[in-house]
This record gives C-alpha cells, sequence and structure tokens, in this order.
C-alpha cells in the first residue's frame, strides 16, 4: 500500500496544486513564501522587492526568454500579476481577468466583461493587475465596478458597482486585499469627480466605509477650497496603495485636484490633493494625512505606490514612509505621525526653492501656468509616474526610475460639464530641450543619490529590486537588470515593445522567473539550460 | 416608412447640432483669446503673423488640410496623423473653435506672393541644383534628404529659401547628425535612424546602413542643428532662387 500510494504520488501532473486557498495571514507574511507574488507591490510595505536570490549578479547575464504570452489587443498592457502556487492572475485591456500556468503560459481561464462603449478615460483603455483573497481573483473594471471571480473557474461571484461611469469615474488599478476587506480606489482626475477610496466585504461585495479625499461642507479642510470647488476637486486614488498589518493602516495616495491645470478657480490648499493618507483599514477613518504639492497647478498627482521602510537614519531606529514624488521631490516621512523628516529633489526642479520644515514646497513665482505656456520642469510626468519604485533592505537604497524631462504648462477653461474632460489647459513639449531618463539609487532616509545608470530616453515603467542583488527595469522596449550596489549593467534584453509596467517575479517548480509586460505581451524570463 | 419621419428628425437635430459645435465664434473676446492661444500654441510653427515657418503659412482662404471650419477645428484637436502637426488635446472645445477663428481671420491678411517661375524652378531643381541626387518627388531622386512630394503644403516661402540659403538655420528635430568612432578607431558620419540606451542605428552620407552596440563605441557625437546639405546662396542668382522656390511652393499634395 505504501508503494501504491508513492505511485499514486508519481502519476500526479508535476504542476498539481494544493487546494486554492490565500487567507490574509499568507500575504501578511508573504515574505515566508517569496516564491510566490500575492499582492500588487509583492508584500504589503509596497517596497517591491524580493527576498528570492537564485537569479544573482553572478548569474543574470544568463537569463533567457522562458515563454512569452500574447495579447491579443491594441490597448497597453500595463498588468502587474499575482503569482500564487503556480497560477499567475493577469490583466488584459481593456475587458480580460485571466489565469495562467506560472511556468508554461497555458491559460487556465479567461473572464471577460462586456464594457460600454461610451467609457470616460483620461489616459487609455488600461489596467494594471488584480487582488487575490480566499479562493478568489478581485478585479476593478474600467466601467467603474468591483468584481470578484473565483479563483479556480474565473466565474462571476458578485460584482458591485463602484460609482457611475458616465460622470468620470472609472478603475485602472490593482485592487488590495486586506483582512476580509478589499480596498479599492478610482480613477476621474481629470473629469472633475470627488475623490474616494473605498473598503468592501470580500465576501459579499457591501461596502464596508468610503473616504472621500475632499471633506464635505462643514468638515475639516473643505475650507481649503474656494466656493463649491471642492464638488468638483477630483482628488482621485488610482494607484494600489500600502499597507501596515502592526498597526492595522492604509496608506494611500491621491492625485490631482481638478481642473489639472486651472487653480484660478479652486483657490485654496485643495485637500486632500496629491497627498499621502494613513487610514484605519477597519473603518476608513482617517490618521493622518500630509500634503506634498498643495494646489498644485501642474497635474502632479502623489497617487504613486509608497514604499513602508525600517531602518536607522542618523543614528535613530524609524519607521518611514516614503517616496519619489511627481513634483520632483523626494520625500521621507514618519509613518507613525505623517511628520515631515526629509526631503530634496531627485530630478530638475523649477518650481519651488525647496522644502519647508514641514515639508511644504516653497512655491517660486512665475511658475503657474498661462495661456501662452509657461516653462518649468518636470514635465507633467513628473520626476517619476505611477509606475513601481522600489526599495531594497539589503543595500537600504530606494530606486526610481526618473525622467529628465521640461514642459510648457498651459492654462485654459475650465467649465465643469458632467462625464466630459475638465482639464484647465494642459501641457506642450520643450523643443529645446533632449529629455532623457535613469535609474537613480537614493539613500533612504535623506534622498541623496548615490548612483546613477543614465537612460537614453525617460522611462514610463516600473522597478523592482530582489535580494540577488539585482534591480529590474524597463526603458522603451528594453528591459534589463542592474547591480543593485553599484548600478552597472548586467543584462538586457530588447522585448520589440514599448513597457509600460512593473516587473515581478516568482518561483515555480524551484525555478526562479522574472516577468514583465511589454508590448502586446508578457515575457518571462528564467535562467538557461546551464541549471541558473 | 414608419422610420423615415424619426430619422429624418434625428437627421435634422445631429446636422444641428454638428453645425453648432462646429460655429465658430466671431465675438472679439474670442478672437483675442484664439490670438493668445495661438501664440502660445502654434506661432512656434506657423509663425507669429500665421505667414509659417515650419508649418505653412495660415494667410490663405483655403487650407489644405482644413477646407471647412469643422475641418479645422478637428486639425487643431486631433493633429494631422504622419506630420509634424500635433493636436491640442489640452484645449476645451471651446478653445479648439476661438483658435480656428482667429486661423479664419489670418486668411483675411492679404499673403506675400511668391515671385518667380515654377517652371524655370523645376528646371533648375534637376539641372544646376542638382537637388534630385538627394531629395525624391514623387518617387523620384535620392534618399539623403527629406522628400519634397508635397513640401509646398508643409513649408512657407521664407521657411524653404532659408533653408537653401542656411540649411543649418533650423534643422527639424526628427534629423539627427551623428557621428560615431568606434573602439578600433572607425569613424561613421551619418543621419540617426534609432538608438535606445544599448545601440544606435544611422545611415551614413552614401546610403550604407550601420548599427554599433554603445559598448563598442568609444565617442558618441550627436550634432544637433548640422545639416549635411550645402548652402547654395552663391550657388543661384536672387532670380534663380526665386524660381526654384517658386517650383517648391508649388509641390502639392495630390488631390
Amino acid at each position: 500500500m505504501k508503494n501504491l500510494a508513492l505511485l499514486l504520488a508519481l502519476a500526479l501532473p508535476l504542476t498539481e496544486q494544493r487546494p486554492f486557498d490565500v487567507p490574509y495571514e499568507r500575504i501578511r507574511d508573504a515574505d515566508k513564501e517569496p516564491g510566490n507574488w500575492l499582492t500588487y507591490s509583492g508584500s504589503y510595505n509596497g517596497q517591491r522587492y524580493s527576498l528570492l536570490d537564485q537569479i544573482n549578479t553572478s548569474n543574470a547575464h544568463r537569463l533567457r526568454v522562458a515563454w512569452v504570452h500574447q495579447v491579443h489587443e491594441t490597448d497597453t498592457v500595463e498588468t502587474s500579476p499575482v503569482a500564487v502556487d503556480g497560477i499567475l492572475y493577469i490583466t488584459e485591456p481593456p475587458d480580460k481577468v485571466m489565469a495562467l500556468d506560472a511556468r508554461t503560459g497555458r491559460s487556465y481561464w479567461t473572464y471577460r466583461r462586456e464594457l460600454p462603449k461610451d467609457l470616460r478615460l483620461c489616459c487609455g483603455r488600461v489596467n494594471r493587475g488584480v487582488a487575490v483573497l480566499g479562493d478568489a481573483v478581485y478585479y476593478a473594471s474600467l466601467d467603474a465596478y468591483l468584481i470578484a471571480l473565483d479563483a479556480r473557474t474565473g466565474r462571476l461571484r458578485w460584482q458591485t458597482r463602484i460609482a457611475d461611469y458616465k460622470v468620470g469615474h472609472s478603475s485602472t488599478g490593482a485592487p488590495l486585499a486586506v483582512k476580509d476587506k478589499i480596498i479599492t480606489g478610482v480613477a476621474g482626475g481629470e473629469f472633475g469627480i470627488r475623490g474616494f477610496l473605498d473598503a468592501y466585504d470580500a465576501k459579499t461585495g457591501r461596502r464596508v466605509w468610503r473616504f472621500y479625499t475632499i471633506p464635505a461642507k462643514g468638515e475639516p479642510g473643505n475650507e481649503t477650497w474656494a466656493g463649491d470647488s471642492w464638488k468638483t476637486g477630483s482628488a482621485p486614488t488610482w494607484v494600489t496603495g500600502a499597507y501596515e498589518p502592526e498597526t492595522n493602516t492604509v496608506y494611500w495616495g491621491t492625485g490631482n485636484p481638478g481642473p489639472d491645470w486651472n487653480g484660478d478657480v479652486r483657490q485654496g490648499d485643495n485637500l486632500y490633493s496629491d497627498t499621502m493618507l494613513a487610514l484605519d483599514a477597519d473603518t476608513g477613518q482617517k490618521r493622518w494625512h500630509f500634503q506634498y504639492t498643495p494646489h498644485d497647478e501642474h497635474d502632479w498627482d502623489s497617487a504613486q505606490t509608497p514604499s513602508l521602510v525600517d531602518t536607522v537614519v542618523g543614528g535613530q531606529p524609524r519607521k518611514l514612509i516614503v517616496l519619489a514624488n511627481r513634483n520632483g521631490f523626494y520625500y521621507a516621512l514618519d509613518r507613525t505621525t505623517g511628520g515631515f523628516l526629509a526631503g530634496q529633489p531627485y530630478v530638475k526642479q523649477t518650481w519651488a526653492s525647496g522644502l519647508d520644515e514641514a515639508g511644504r514646497p516653497t512655491r517660486l513665482p512665475n511658475t503657474a501656468p498661462s495661456v501662452e505656456g509657461t516653462l518649468v520642469w518636470p514635465s507633467l510626468s513628473g520626476g517619476s509616474n505611477w509606475y513601481s519604485s522600489t526599495y531594497s533592505p539589503k543595500t537600504n537604497l530606494y530606486y526610481v526610475n526618473v525622467k529628465e524631462m521640461s514642459a510648457y504648462y498651459h492654462q485654459g477653461d475650465a467649465e465643469y460639464k458632467a462625464g466630459t474632460l475638465f482639464n484647465g489647459g494642459g501641457q506642450r513639449e520643450n523643443p529645446n530641450e533632449e529629455p532623457y531618463g535613469a535609474v537613480r539609487a537614493l539613500d533612504v532616509g535623506s534622498g541623496t543619490l548615490r548612483w546613477e545608470y543614465r537612460l537614453q530616453v525617460p522611462s514610463h515603467a516600473g522597478l523592482m529590486s530582489t535580494a540577488g542583488g539585482l534591480v529590474f527595469g524597463s526603458n522603451g522596449s528594453s528591459f534589463f537588470a542592474l547591480d543593485a550596489e553599484k548600478g552597472g549593467l548586467l543584462w538586457r534584453f530588447e522585448t520589440g515593445g514599448g513597457i509600460v509596467a512593473n516587473p515581478i517575479t516568482y518561483m515555480a517548480e524551484g525555478k526562479q522567473y522574472v516577468l514583465i509586460a511589454a508590448g502586446h505581451a508578457l515575457f518571462v524570463f528564467s535562467g538557461d539550460s546551464s541549471g541558473l | 416608412m414608419r422610420l423615415l419621419p424619426l430619422l429624418l428628425f434625428c437627421f435634422a437635430v445631429w446636422a444641428g447640432e454638428s453645425k453648432e459645435k462646429t460655429k465658430l465664434p466671431s465675438r472679439r473676446s474670442d478672437l483675442e483669446r484664439g490670438e493668445k492661444l495661438y501664440q502660445g500654441h502654434c506661432a512656434l510653427c506657423h509663425g507669429t503673423r500665421g505667414d509659417g515657418g515650419r508649418g505653412p503659412s495660415l494667410l490663405r482662404r483655403r487650407l489644405t488640410r482644413a477646407s471647412d471650419d469643422a475641418a479645422l477645428v478637428k486639425v487643431i484637436e486631433e493633429g494631422i496623423n504622419g506630420t509634424e502637426m500635433p493636436g491640442a488635446s489640452q484645449m476645451s472645445p471651446r478653445e479648439h473653435r476661438q483658435v480656428a477663428a482667429y486661423v479664419r481671420s489670418l486668411s483675411r491678411v492679404p499673403a506675400t506672393p511668391v515671385p518667380g517661375d515654377p517652371k524655370r524652378g523645376e528646371q533648375l531643381y534637376l539641372g544646376k541644383g542638382e537637388c534630385a541626387g538627394c531629395h525624391a518627388i514623387n518617387g523620384k531622386g535620392g534618399t539623403l534628404g527629406p522628400e519634397l512630394s508635397d513640401v509646398g503644403d508643409r513649408r512657407s516661402s521664407a521657411y524653404l529659401r532659408a533653408s537653401i540659403t542656411d540649411p543649418e538655420a533650423d534643422v527639424p528635430r526628427s534629423f539627427l547628425q551623428v557621428r560615431v568612432v568606434a573602439k578600433s578607431g572607425r569613424t561613421i558620419t551619418g543621419e540617426r535612424l534609432n538608438e535606445d540606451s544599448f545601440s544606435i542605428q544611422l545611415r551614413d552620407y552614401s546610403g550604407n546602413l550601420h548599427s554599433f552596440l554603445k559598448q563598442d563605441l568609444a565617442e558618441i557625437h550627436r550634432d544637433r542643428g548640422k545639416s549635411p546639405m550645402p548652402s547654395y546662396k552663391d550657388k543661384f542668382t536672387g532670380t534663380e532662387l526665386d524660381d526654384l522656390i517658386a517650383y517648391l511652393v508649388s509641390l502639392r499634395e495630390a488631390k
């Protein structure tokens, strides 16, 4: 009988999985199973750092394509997959969720959602990924629905309308699963929505709490909006945030105030636009906030994923929340209080003389958009953007894919009409400039530059660091690995398609893989046959 | 048949809406706003007075790519695919119409006539100037310089004159002359066709294609603003120059 059991075990397919179950505790303790990538940033701390080191500085040059998954759609692929026990959960723009075998790229199932034709989108029919919790996959759709799918079949379990797409709401970011809730933001910063962050019951889809990112009349902060401008002030929440289990705090960044480039109609600081919010994960109650760009007039969203970092600064142990902001400044905050600790420019910027003791920028005159155009660094794409930066505890460095680029900012009409663009201007490129990019390694406590790897053009793609001493990143259509200590190039691959996505890494059958979406495909790399 | 009245009604409503949508404003304040927007967004290429530059002159009643007001608004909003004309998506629909109204007002400004004889200009182009050695018109000619089949639609006469007498006065950003020096010491000069962080592709001035990994290069010189075209200032007389420009201005996209 013993032999029979052994024979039966051997007869099972190699990819036989344990029953699919990702309870909250697995995501909380993601570091204990680095072979999986259980949430948008790999773990709750937003570091996009992997403990895997099978691929490392000594063998990265031997990386080869393991498989390619073609996306038969023309929209930009921005997905950052989740990897669970040999299965990848991805989104394909504009309307699909798929489960793929992580070793071969072959699909298990596809869910397709029929979308209305009259979506209100500023920036393409894109999606950045899913969340998993228990035995379900969660996806937020372009028509602003939160959708729960059975992780084994892709069948719909429930769908809940987050908001009305016809007035400019949409969802593009990956939800965040926290305990028994699914937290999801909303896009629509160019349509004059009133932004919010929502939490839904993972089992039923019932909304548990909503935090409006613009306070209503009578609430503290509403006085930072002139007149009724708060009603159309935007402050969306379109990129996935971070979570700290020890304090049960969700950290989530907010986007630009609306209209983007015409601040005349919304005098004041415009809270909580361009702000880091610390919220109680159970109730959505605000613990603190820090506004990076009061009264933003350049569309410098602060929505990108922050990194939660425990480190020693100036001999003192610190609990930091750090971010290379689109406005050109790097910020290190105390994440227990939201207090400003340090900050400095990490790219060229010409709009502020610096940050004061509280971290508030001191704005320079004549830098606001004008009808004729005002030349300002950085451009509206920012010093960095929504794509991932990464922090490596191994090097204690924060890595960011920067853009050295300016723009002429124009102020235009700002007339609100529900469901139509509410920009109030825009930008025009500076014809006398040769913009460039770089991967920069910053001291995490101060933002001081440690090294840079210069790139021909600015990137619009994320980074990931690993315990193998690597930083993976992209530029144009190239995907590459740098030495995390010194910044030297170790490996590169020409994918042939523009990369607008974040990398992930995972293990399947004892082998480490690295994945990036490029062009209209997913490229997955592993070691060659020599045994990497 | 019961549908016909409904369809006619719908068409009437649609036509009315469409007309309303593209009706250009005529108030003085709209034209002033349109001019301000024009100076910020358009004048760099089309000239501060609309007399052209890198882009064509707008001082004419019939614009090649904008036969009516609706088409003009669309060009301002979306740009022209495959050309250097970008769309102004950052403007609101009302601002598109204000700019269009200002552009239309320019057509009432008399354009400076282009002197010269295009027929004689064509002979100079093919003969004394040897222009066809580098430039192609309707598929005939060299590949080194930009194609000129519709250059009269794209460039003003003043811009063409400057390009011929002082080719480096304004070299389009899409053209970049590079000189690369390989670690072996070999030097190649040509037009950059492509470049990323790791490699560069170019065509030398004999038409040969080259690709280099940057790790194999000792130097890369990007001669922004440089042109391989010589100045024809002293080669042509004033009258010949007028004739040549008249010929180039006459080159328009076939309809």
